[in-house]
């Protein structure tokens, strides 16, 4: 039927199968570690997190930051006797691949809790999961406030969005003295959507004007459609509340354009990779976040030096966080006294004065954690601390 | 035993059979497993409305997982914003089993519904076109229909649509015999409609279309009547996975989805309902039994889609069927007969 | 207005980068009349071809013109490699057979780039290095024109130009519009059509490579599922310049870009993806010939 030729069809099947051994190179798996604390049998700990993709920094440096906590933890002998095991599943940055990993780590390893995610949208993926499960999830970045309004299982220990959007409304207006911005945010993002809602609210409360208001995509390449227009707007600062990839390209091409005023930002541009992709074009750009690696903080700095020393790199605010989580529900593990799901919970929703690395935390009622913010400026090719702003 | 006696006898050997898998496997498998055998019945759905067109009219569509994502979404938001009441009050007087069962289709349905509209309002323009330009116009479609969804706030858009408690009821449904009976069903149905003597109009389009007009087969209705068909159970397959998974996100439905549920149609043989569902479970089940092969799902699939179409084009069955008739014969060493 | 101009001057910086894809799949289908899905694929092997090179051979650190040229080279001709193997190894085997299977066999070969890519290179974004450093050049009034976009638009125009005098004065473009018309008759006019048509593939996955490099400077992240959308978007262009013909692929790359991004601009940037299948299904239904494309009759 197929006149193909028996030599035609050899040499087919023969570079498939070539191909076929070319791709066993590059293969990744997950990982757990296992502690060093005595021979008792490990307690899971389930970790949500983007290891690879767009947003591949956030779920490394939080998962980092976690893995350096529980190996001090274990050293230390553990919690309830027992070393921790952190096991972590990968949702390459996507959306309901986060709910996928939830469910692996909830079904198939059973874990005590889920720890994760640091993007909003995915933790809103992952928490109906967790609080059906009655786990504890605890995510350690994620400020949309949607997210603990899951369920009375669901915990965050960074702040929230309605707090970042004026943090960074007030910065325009009382330090860069803006009475007109432009808005791009990430509609696929519930991250973005918020906190430019919240941004707006604030800045029209305190009399500044919205003068562009623009979207785009996460994976979205091309912004120079929407940077025209904000152009044309002529507003004195834009403010950019995405994620650190499109912030990158974002920021060339408006550089490109000939726009000349500052960006602003939220905690999704904390990344190395600001640096790295922006290059130049972010220079003289601020942005909130939760904690500065150069702040003068005795228990700051040990932290970045033992960072250092382990992973080579200066830890971002996602490591510090993960750091501290981690902290967290080893301090309520202890209180609890027990796995169970509701002890767990309790202790958790009981926290109050953990000193971590990124501040003092204590969960309110609404499973919230009150924190302060700092804000950061681009400044020779670095991230350099220029305002501390306290918890409202 | 009389035709009737036989067929209610098969029926309730069925109906024990599903319930026992209902009631039995939840004790047996872990909730990870009972979730990819939900999601193995689905594919199973999928992949045999889309060889209903593919294989059976020989119209290609690579559009598919945009008709699954109108029945998903649509089944989803009828639950979340119309009829969680309704289930509320049968819970009310029925036990909950019962009220859920009762309950339970009519999302499926309407979701059926409304993707077999989407399919009717593709198919009439597409079949204009034939081969590879009504392929990619199918794409085209099935992209059309995601980003449409994509910006539909009421129904969650870029951030996804999540199906937890509303009106106080739990409107998950991840009864494995519930999912089977429907599935089971509808693949039956599909059977009967192929292989019935009206079904040959299908099959008459697509080894000649040209000469099956001639022949006075009004071609059109034919191949739009398979469209707005296997678009239905497209459809029920969708809404199925909504209300089994709880969530969904457009991403579920993205051509990547049409492109697998393709190769199960191919692979399976374009011209056997049961090569597809064999297909459809075999590559279904596999990445998620196998871990670590989850990277290499799709280098496989797609290795297999080059090899099949090289070495044996016809697929697993071409198009034969998998029957126990068949299997009698081939077990009994005996040469089948011609 | 001197937004609008704006506007169009990002789309046809945009557009430029289709058009070079579109006339791979405008050629390749005028010779086999296939549609190789797995253009878009040859595409994003380009830009990553060219993100190595340039790192490997330290243009990374130190950018120049003549490192872009380099870069550009050997990305072209790598891609032109793999072009020809896919052909011979996929589709010059089903040559006789049904149509639908070189089209599911296309397919296939995509899946297998895409997801091989993202074992090879891994799933994760590379950034392009700036091989050029972008400076404003142009600003008149309000308009801003980067030298990368200029360097992308002229770049496209010079390869369409030295495409389109290959096709109609070397004898090799001859041959490939004898194959297109009539594939039997050229081979009995002593047309080496097996021949032709790899160079044909070769030629279109070489422009792609360019595509792909143009990208990796003006729009500098490149993954491994970078090429799915943008092919498939040019194709569509292909579609309605009028598939087979190479001015209306440009023509259709340039348009298809400058709608793009009017929309974006005046309705909204989520709808971008949507416009392009909304004008092939149109240009299907109402002149399913493009352009400038010649019509064809089906004969029983």
């Amino acid at each position: 039927m197929f006149s193909s030729s028996q030599g035609s069809r050899t040499l087919a099947a023969g570079v498939l199968v070539l191909l076929g051994a070319l791709f066993a190179c590059g293969q990744g798996s997950d990982e757990g570690t296992a502690g060093g604390a005595g021979s008792a049998s490990p307690i899971p700990i389930g970790h949500v997190a983007s290891l690879t993709g767009d947003t591949a920094t956030f779920g490394q440096s939080t998962d980092r930051g976690m893995r350096m906590a529980i190996e001090e933890i274990n050293a230390s002998g553990g919690a309830l006797g027992r070393p921790l095991e952190l096991l972590s599943e990968d949702d390459r940055s996507v959306t309901e691949e986060a709910r996928t990993a939830a469910l692996k780590l909830l079904q198939r390893d059973e874990v005590v809790a889920l720890l994760g995610e640091i993007a909003s949208s995915r933790s809103l993926a992952a928490a109906p999961e967790a609080q059906r499960a009655k786990v504890p999830m605890i995510s350690p970045g994620s400020t949309n406030p949607k997210v603990t309004e899951v369920g009375d299982y669901i915990f965050r220990a960074c702040f929230i969005d309605p707090f970042q959007g004026t943090v960074m409304a007030r910065f325009a207006t009382e330090e860069l003295k803006a009475k007109k911005v432009a808005i791009l945010f990430d509609f696929k993002q519930d991250y973005s959507v918020g906190l430019a809602d919240f941004f707006r609210k604030t800045f029209t409360e305190i009399g500044g004007e919205i003068v562009a208001d623009e979207r785009y995509t996460s994976g979205d390449i091309e912004f120079r459609a929407q940077l025209t227009t904000i152009r044309a707007a002529k507003p004195d600062a834009i403010f950019v509340p995405g994620y650190y990839t499109e912030l990158g390209l974002i920021a060339k091409q408006a550089r490109e354009l000939g726009i000349e005023v500052p960006l602003l930002g939220g905690d999704g541009w904390d990344s190395e990779k600001t640096l790295e992709i922006g290059g130049s074009a972010v220079e003289g750009y601020y942005f909130s976040t939760h904690y500065a690696a150069d702040s003068d903080s005795p228990k700051v700095q040990a932290f970045v030096e033992r960072y250092k020393e382990k992973y080579g790199a200066t830890p971002d605010a996602m490591a510090a966080l993960g750091y501290d989580t981690a902290g967290i529900l080893a301090d309520a593990l202890t209180r609890a006294g027990d796995t169970s799901g509701p002890k767990l919970r309790d202790a958790i929703a009981a926290t109050q004065g953990y000193e971590g690395v990124t501040g003092r935390i204590s969960i309110d009622p609404a499973r919230n954690a009150r924190k302060d913010a700092v804000v950061l400026k681009i400044e020779g090719g670095k991230f350099k601390f220029y305002r501390s702003v306290p918890a409202s | 035993m009389t035709r009737g006696a036989r067929t209610a006898a098969v029926l309730i050997a069925a109906f024990l059979l599903l319930v026992l898998a209902d009631q039995g496997l939840p004790r047996v498998l872990n909730s990870y497993y009972l979730t990819i055998l939900a999601r193995i019945a689905i594919a199973v759905l999928a992949a045999v409305s889309l060889q209903l067109v593919n294989g059976f009219t020989g119209q290609f569509s690579i559009g598919h997982a945009g008709f699954m994502a109108v029945g998903a979404y649509t089944g989803a938001a009828l639950s979340v914003y119309g009829s969680a009441p309704l289930l509320a009050d049968l819970q009310a007087w029925f036990p909950a089993s019962v009220a859920r069962a009762l309950y339970f289709p009519i999302p499926l349905v309407v979701g059926g519904l409304a993707a077999s509209l989407a399919g009717l309002l593709v198919g009439i323009p597409a079949l204009r076109l034939r081969g590879d330009y009504l392929a990619i116009a199918t794409l085209g479609f099935g992209e059309i229909i995601r980003i449409a969804i994509l910006n539909i706030d009421a129904v969650g858009g870029a951030r996804g649509f999540s199906l937890t408690e509303q009106a106080g009821v739990d409107l998950r449904y991840e009864s494995l015999g519930a999912i089977g009976a429907v599935v089971a069903i509808s693949v039956a149905l599909i059977a009967r409609l192929v292989y019935s003597a009206g079904g040959l109009a299908f099959r008459a389009v697509r080894d000649d279309e040209t000469a099956a007009e001639a022949m006075g087969i009004a071609t059109t209705r034919v191949k739009v009547e398979a469209f707005a068909i296997a678009s239905f159970f497209a459809g029920v397959a969708g809404a199925l996975f909504a209300h089994a998974e709880g969530y969904v996100h457009t991403n579920s439905f993205s051509f990547v989805r049409s492109f697998e549920i393709m190769a199960f149609v191919v692979l399976g043989g374009m011209g056997s309902l049961t090569g597809a569902a064999v297909a459809a479970a075999v590559l279904t089940a596999a990445p998620e039994l196998l871990r670590g092969l989850g990277e290499w799902r799709m280098v496989l699939y797609s290795m297999l889609i080059i090899l099949t179409m090289l070495v044996r084009p016809q697929g697993l069955l071409g198009t034969r069927e998998l029957s126990l008739g068949f299997l009698s014969r081939r077990l009994a060493a005996r040469p089948p007969e011609t | 207005m001197e937004q609008f101009l704006q506007q169009l001057l990002n789309g046809i910086a945009w557009g430029s980068i289709y058009a070079l894809i579109a006339l791979g799949y405008t050629m390749v289908y005028g010779v086999l009349k296939l549609i190789n899905f797995a253009h878009g694929e040859v595409y994003m092997v380009g830009a990553m071809t060219g993100y190595y090179a340039a790192h490997a051979l330290g243009f990374a650190v130190e950018p120049s013109f003549a490192g872009l040229f380099v870069v550009l080279v050997l990305s072209m001709a790598a891609c032109a490699a793999l072009g020809a193997t896919i052909e011979r190894v996929a589709y010059r085997p089903l040559r006789s057979a049904p149509r639908l299977a070189s089209l599911i066999t296309a397919i296939g070969i995509s899946l297998l780039l895409q997801n091989g890519g993202q074992l090879l290179f891994g799933a994760d974004p590379k950034f392009f290095p700036s091989l050029v450093a972008p400076r404003e050049v142009v600003r008149a009034g309000g308009l801003a024109v980067s030298n990368i976009q200029l360097f992308v638009f002229g770049t496209t125009m010079a390869l369409m130009v030295g495409l389109q005098l290959v096709v109609t004065r070397t004898r090799f473009g001859r041959a490939m519009r004898a194959v297109s018309v009539d594939a039997p008759a050229a081979a009995l006019m002593g047309v080496p059509v097996d021949r032709v048509i790899s160079g044909t593939f070769m030629l279109g996955s070489a422009l792609a490579a360019a595509a792909g490099i143009l990208v990796g400077l003006s729009n500098p992240k490149i993954d491994p599922l970078m090429g799915l959308l943008p092919g498939l978007k040019a194709f569509v262009a292909a579609v309605l310049g009028g598939i087979g013909s190479i001015p209306g692929a440009m023509v259709g790359g340039l348009l298809l870009g400058v709608v793009e991004t009017l929309i974006s601009a005046y309705v909204s940037s989520t709808y971008r993806d949507a416009i392009a299948f909304v004008i092939l299904i149109a240009i299907l239904l109402y002149r399913p010939t493009g352009l400038f494309g010649t019509g064809q009759v089906e004969k029983v």
